[in-house]
């Protein structure tokens, strides 16, 4: 850190380096304190904010925290006869929940392959318009998904497209950023000689871009359609469709239809685990596992 | 591409038979994956129904939407039996003129009031009916009449903007609406921009030029020019910031919460710190429950206990966040370098001091930077959970989509929150860069 090159005085120069390294580390320790403090004082001040904005108090409301799950809990286990019927009931929209992430997945992740082409540097079919793709992409992530739904479903009235264009649109901007640092870590090689025989932009992007990145884009698309699950489930309960949807009615008729919250609880649950558990082992196996799998 | 395989020499048609069929299957995926994909899709668009959602769809609302994102309407109504005539932006009490002022484009000569619209397009109020001018086409003429309303038009064929009933007339031009009830009458007039955001038509300093409120600000009024824009009933600025504080307040205790929560946890999650297999397990199914059960459903079981509200929304987040965290964290735990733990251990430290000096300034910035991503995604995720769990803007906003009639509220809220997610995203994005190059080291 200091320089050491004047050897002369040396017990000096060794007091000197210990104070200023001393000193220095009072500093950084200062500092950390400082900081420390203002983080513990802005969790307390927020916590306290939060907790008289509510409309119960957090310490009123933590001995009933168990209340709920055991109401809903206690009325399935009497009618633990009925759970294959429910499950069964609710089937078709899980399987609704699942079509809207998997279309929303599918076609975020074209729109965000496009762009991200069209957005990194040496592949840009327009490179001045960079600046103008990113802002895009920044603008449609930071859009909610619930605002466009809402939007949406006002339009074209409730049901699974709203949804699905919503958590499409986000997933454009989300995965295009992805993409294109996948991108920029691709050689540009393939593009080039690609190009020396005269091919296209879409024959030099589909013939020298997308092999190169096509694990990595998956392995993001991946994990995208396991947000994008939990997105749409989200989504049904403001009134997209879906298993959402069939909650908050089950959850607004209340006491007597707990037995059908539960199965949709039982289901929503199993699937998210499930997607989780084979998304990580997909990715897994794209980001590190065998290298023959590449080439797909 | 290249399969090296250096063993037994290959026949130059075994190689030939080999490359064959490594092109077949590239050929059979390159056409197949696209193919399964495109019949998804058309599974898709008839299991969504998009048919039937064309045939639903009712664009007419879309144009309401765009139109009143960039200007308002000032509705002008008169009650057909007492004959009084208000005046009010967007129709809606708090934006009434107050009595017996009216908009300039309206002009009261004794019984009979005037409406200019744009384009030559004038109404006027007769006491006992209404006359509407419309160039180009004639003059239509209503009146209340017993149950209904009677009304005379041009000669000729009926055009398509005015929809008649016997109870009903109304007449929409792109220079405004004209509604003929038996009750009332109304007309709409639309004017570009987002009017009374600023101070409502009570307010003193309503209609002023901004030099002029300059003027009056520094010589002593900037309270009360404050105070008429902060309390303003029509845009609730007010209101508006507080449920933006609490929307990031939501994210901030959420995610921030779940990262001093999840920390401890993850050192016992993680293969390297905790040799028990019992409780690493432990640990991990932890995890995976917390993630598993989704932030929606943790804000429906949260909200039964706790209220709605934005304390609700913050455990939510930090319960579902916990489960990511952990799992995060204690993977990164397990990259940890051991020569630096070891080095702190040559120096006759204790457990944790170990941990201290020889983790934590390891890990600091990469788990920072992962709770800082989280943050910023989080604000966007409070926004929906608000809209569940009632605190927010999130729940603003749906009460304003809801009444299906303030879309410049609507407008003005989504434009908020992009910004606030914005700038969310470019603090952590600074802070993340500053983490990973430089500074690195500096860990509390």
């Amino acid at each position: 850190m200091a320089d050491q090159t004047a050897a002369p005085a040396y017990g000096s120069a060794t007091a000197h380096i210990r104070e200023s390294y001393i000193a220095q580390t009072r500093r950084k320790r200062i500092y950390g304190a400082v900081l420390l403090a203002i983080f513990v004082a802005l969790m307390a001040g927020g916590f306290i904010t939060a907790d008289e904005r509510n409309a119960g108090g957090f310490w009123e409301g933590l001995h009933q925290i168990f209340d709920f799950p055991a109401a809903v809990l206690s009325e399935a286990g009497e009618k633990i006869g009925r759970l294959p019927e429910n499950l069964l009931e609710y089937l078709p929209a899980l399987i609704e929940t699942i079509n809207i992430a998997a279309v929303a997945t599918l076609v975020g992740a074209f729109g965000g392959a496009v762009l991200s082409m069209l957005s990194t540097r040496g592949m840009a079919l327009w490179p001045r318009l960079i600046p103008l793709w990113r802002r895009m992409m920044d603008i449609m992530r930071a859009i909610p998904e619930i605002v466009i739904a809402l939007i949406l479903i006002f339009v074209l009235g409730g049901g699974p497209v709203p949804a699905m264009i919503a958590i499409a649109f986000h997933t454009v901007g989300a995965l295009g950023k992805l993409f294109s640092e996948v991108n920029e870590n691709a050689s540009l090689k393939p593009v080039d000689g690609l190009a020396s025989v005269g091919a296209t932009w879409t024959q030099r992007m589909l013939l020298g871009v997308v092999p190169q990145v096509a694990p990595n884009w998956l392995s993001y698309a991946l994990l995208r359609f396991e947000i994008n699950i939990r997105a749409s489930a989200i989504l049904g309960f403001v009134g997209a469709g879906g298993i959402g949807y069939e909650l908050k009615n089950a959850m607004a008729w209340g006491v007597g239809r707990y037995d059908q919250a539960a199965a949709i609880f039982l289901l929503l649950f199993i699937t998210i685990v499930a997607v989780d558990q084979i998304g990580s082992a997909l990715r897994d196996r794209l980001t590190h596992g065998s290298r023959k799998d590449l080439l797909a | 591409m290249t399969m090296l395989s250096a063993s037994a020499p290959l026949s130059a048609d075994d190689l030939k038979s080999r490359a064959e069929g490594m092109f077949r299957t590239k050929r059979l995926w390159s056409f197949g994956l696209p193919a399964l994909v495109l019949a998804y899709l058309v599974y898709a668009f008839f299991a969504f129904d998009v048919p039937g959602l064309i045939d639903r769809a009712r664009p007419e609302n879309g144009a309401i939407l765009v139109r009143d994102t960039y200007s308002y309407k000032t509705h002008v109504e008169r009650d057909n039996r007492t004959g009084e005539i208000t005046f009010a932006i967007e129709g809606e009490r708090k934006g009434e003129y107050p009595e017996g002022t009216y908009p300039d484009w309206v002009s009261v000569d004794g019984d009979v009031t005037t409406v200019t619209l744009p384009k030559g397009h004038e109404v006027r109020y007769y006491p006992d009916h209404v006359e509407y001018d419309v160039p180009g086409y004639g003059t239509i003429s209503a009146k209340s009449e017993g149950r209904g309303v009677e009304a005379t038009y041009p000669d000729g064929p009926m055009p398509d903007f005015i929809s008649a009933a016997r109870n009903r007339v109304m007449v929409t031009t792109d220079a405004g609406r004209v509604t003929i009830t038996r009750n009332r009458t109304e007309v709409f007039r639309y004017a570009m921009g987002w009017e009374l955001f600023f101070f409502t038509l009570d307010s003193p300093y309503h209609g002023m030029a901004p030099g002029a409120l300059l003027s009056r600000a520094t010589s002593g009024e900037a309270g009360e020019i404050w105070d008429d824009f902060w309390h303003n009933e029509m845009w609730r600025h007010s209101d508006v910031a507080w449920a933006i504080v609490e929307t990031v307040l939501m994210a901030f205790l959420g995610t921030f919460g779940a990262a001093i929560v999840a920390l401890p946890l993850a050192f016992l999650a993680a293969r390297n710190f905790t040799p028990l297999v019992v409780v690493r397990q432990l640990c991990r199914r932890i995890f995976d429950l917390c993630r598993g059960v989704d932030a929606l459903i943790w804000t429906i079981v949260l909200a039964r206990a706790f209220g709605p509200g934005p304390l609700t929304g913050s455990l939510a987040i930090l319960l579902t966040d916990t489960g990511s965290f952990g799992k995060m964290f204690s993977e990164a735990l397990e990259n940890v370098d051991e020569k630096q733990i070891e080095g702190v251990r040559s120096t006759g430290a204790r457990a944790v001091q170990r941990y201290r000096f020889g983790v934590i300034p390891q890990v600091t910035p990469v788990l920072l930077s992962q709770v800082l991503y989280f943050f910023e995604s989080n604000t966007r995720s409070a926004t929906v959970i608000g809209a569940i769990t009632g605190g927010g803007i999130g729940l603003m906003l749906t009460q304003a989509m809801i009444t299906q009639k303030d879309w410049e509220e609507v407008t003005y809220y989504i434009i908020l929150i992009v910004l606030v997610v914005m700038l969310m995203d470019w603090l952590s994005g600074i802070l993340r860069r500053r983490l990973i190059s430089g500074g690195g080291e500096g860990g509390h």
